[in-house]
């Protein structure tokens, strides 16, 4: 069985699996405005943790929040399942397959075969979506992709039920239920203002004072871990920012994208021109990439290297800073 | 970012016809998404990664040849797991995990504590007991 199901592919996992899913229920989303309107946003310094190896920084909300403060705000319900049990696991998919219903899926990306090799982590927090079986087969949607592609029970059930971190224990969701009429205008609202309230939170790791608190820790690296784990922590910054999904800046340019959606929905010029602002706010965390990348690549200690990438964050800092500001008066 | 800016540099995901989705500006200041091959920065950062990865097995092998630890940090690391994720696969808690690094206690491992772990590497007890690495 096969449901029609349009594949679109996005950026960002989850923003994707959770457009597709509305574009497929009659609600046409963009994957920027699912961003926006679910807070995606965000700088965070998680302290204690680490990462591969490395401190642990997200551009973004936690695993999941995207989504259910997407939902909650627009009016839709969501089904969510776990399981203990995988044989039950695959019968509830089936089930909602046989229903036509296509569903939503958190999976480890360790195990995923049509991943390329150097992009297999243990990293479980991936969605994707599945929309029908053909034989032993599951038709498989995953919005990082360009194409559509399946896998076997077996497959499936091994990253449905990955372990470590984030572990998905079989995560499934769909939408139940819709609004009569969406109201974009009010969910958008309240998505920026939640976003300024994390950015400009008043708290050491987080937003704003999160991106000083990591400038601040750039510049004692090289002295306190030495060379060669400080340019391993850069590079793992630099792939937090770029690698997973993000769109490129750290997320920046889809927040761009979807503040320049939103000037045109809420008739409001001043997004637009900070669509623009935070653009251009992308550029510099591109630069700050390359500037890092060129400490790693070349393994150099040079101090002043690090101390320059750091000052380069702490502007960015003050940029999103006001920038936030700007947006909170703006809406 | 501008669309024709988007970059397009050489990467490994270029072997595997798996494009990434950007989002930039097109030349009227409208935002579209752009596929991109890859770029510089972020394949120099994944690169450094991998090699990491590399030396870290490289390690272990090592250690597990000077009789320092138990075969099972060599399958953990190539798996490129830490012990909390083989915690997670294995049930065993990450105490024990280290305690079964030590070469001695891995000797008196039951075989059904061994079948879990050569379950989770997918290989057989024969293969992690016999690891030449």
């Amino acid at each position: 069985m096969q449901i029609e199901f349009e594949h679109r592919q996005a950026a960002h996992c989850e923003n994707g699996a959770v457009s597709n899913l509305m574009r497929y229920n009659g609600i046409d989303v963009s994957e920027p405005m699912v961003f926006g309107i679910g807070s995606g946003l965000l700088f965070c310094y998680i302290p204690f943790l680490m990462v591969n190896h490395a401190p642990a920084i997200t551009y973004r909300a936690m695993p999941g929040f995207i989504f259910k403060r997407f939902a909650k705000r627009v009016g839709v319900k969501i089904k969510r399942e776990k399981f203990k049990n995988t044989k039950k696991a695959q019968e509830r998919l089936d089930e909602n397959l046989s229903k036509n219903n296509p569903v939503g899926l958190q999976v480890g990306v360790f195990n995923l075969p049509y991943f390329p090799e150097e992009y297999r982590f243990h990293f479980n927090a991936h969605n994707l979506v599945v929309y029908g079986k053909e034989g032993d087969r599951y038709l498989i949607s995953d919005p990082t992709v360009e194409h559509v592609t399946s896998l076997s029970e077996k497959e499936l059930e091994k990253v449905r039920f990955a372990k470590g971190a984030f572990a998905p224990n079989g995560h499934m969701y769909y939408p139940v239920s819709f609004p009569e009429k969406v109201n974009l205008e009010k969910a958008i609202l309240k998505g920026i203002k939640h976003t300024c309230r994390d950015m400009l939170a008043p708290i050491p790791f987080v937003g704003v004072k999160g991106i000083h608190k990591i400038a601040g820790l750039i510049r004692k690296w090289p002295k306190k871990k030495g060379t060669k784990v400080a340019n391993h922590y850069l590079g793992q910054i630099v792939r937090m920012q770029e690698e997973i999904g993000t769109g490129g800046g750290g997320f920046r340019y889809i927040y761009a994208a979807f503040l320049q959606e939103a000037s045109k929905i809420l008739n409001n010029s001043q997004l637009s021109d900070l669509s623009n602002e935070m653009t251009e706010i992308g550029d510099l965390w591109r630069d700050f990439a390359v500037n890092a990348s060129r400490i790693y690549k070349n393994r150099s200690s040079q101090n002043d290297g690090y101390n320059q990438i750091a000052n380069q964050l702490d502007t960015i800092a003050n940029l999103e800073e006001t920038f936030f500001k700007k947006l909170k008066k703006a809406v | 970012m501008k669309k024709s800016e988007v970059p397009q540099d050489k990467s490994t995901l270029e072997n595997t016809n798996i494009r990434e989705m950007c989002y930039a500006v097109d030349e009227n200041g409208e935002y579209t998404t752009e596929l991109s091959t890859g770029w510089d920065p972020k394949t120099i950062a994944l690169n450094n990664t991998l090699a990491e990865i590399d030396e870290r097995i490289a390690a272990a092998k090592e250690k597990v040849l000077k009789n320092e630890t138990s075969p099972i940090e060599y399958y953990m690391e190539l798996n490129r797991m830490d012990t909390s994720v083989l915690a997670g696969y294995t049930g065993f808690w990450q105490w024990q995990i280290k305690r079964h690094f030590k070469p001695s206690v891995f000797q008196k491992l039951s075989i059904k504590r061994l079948q879990k772990y050569a379950d989770v590497f997918e290989i057989t007890i024969e293969e992690l007991k016999n690891s030449n690495a």
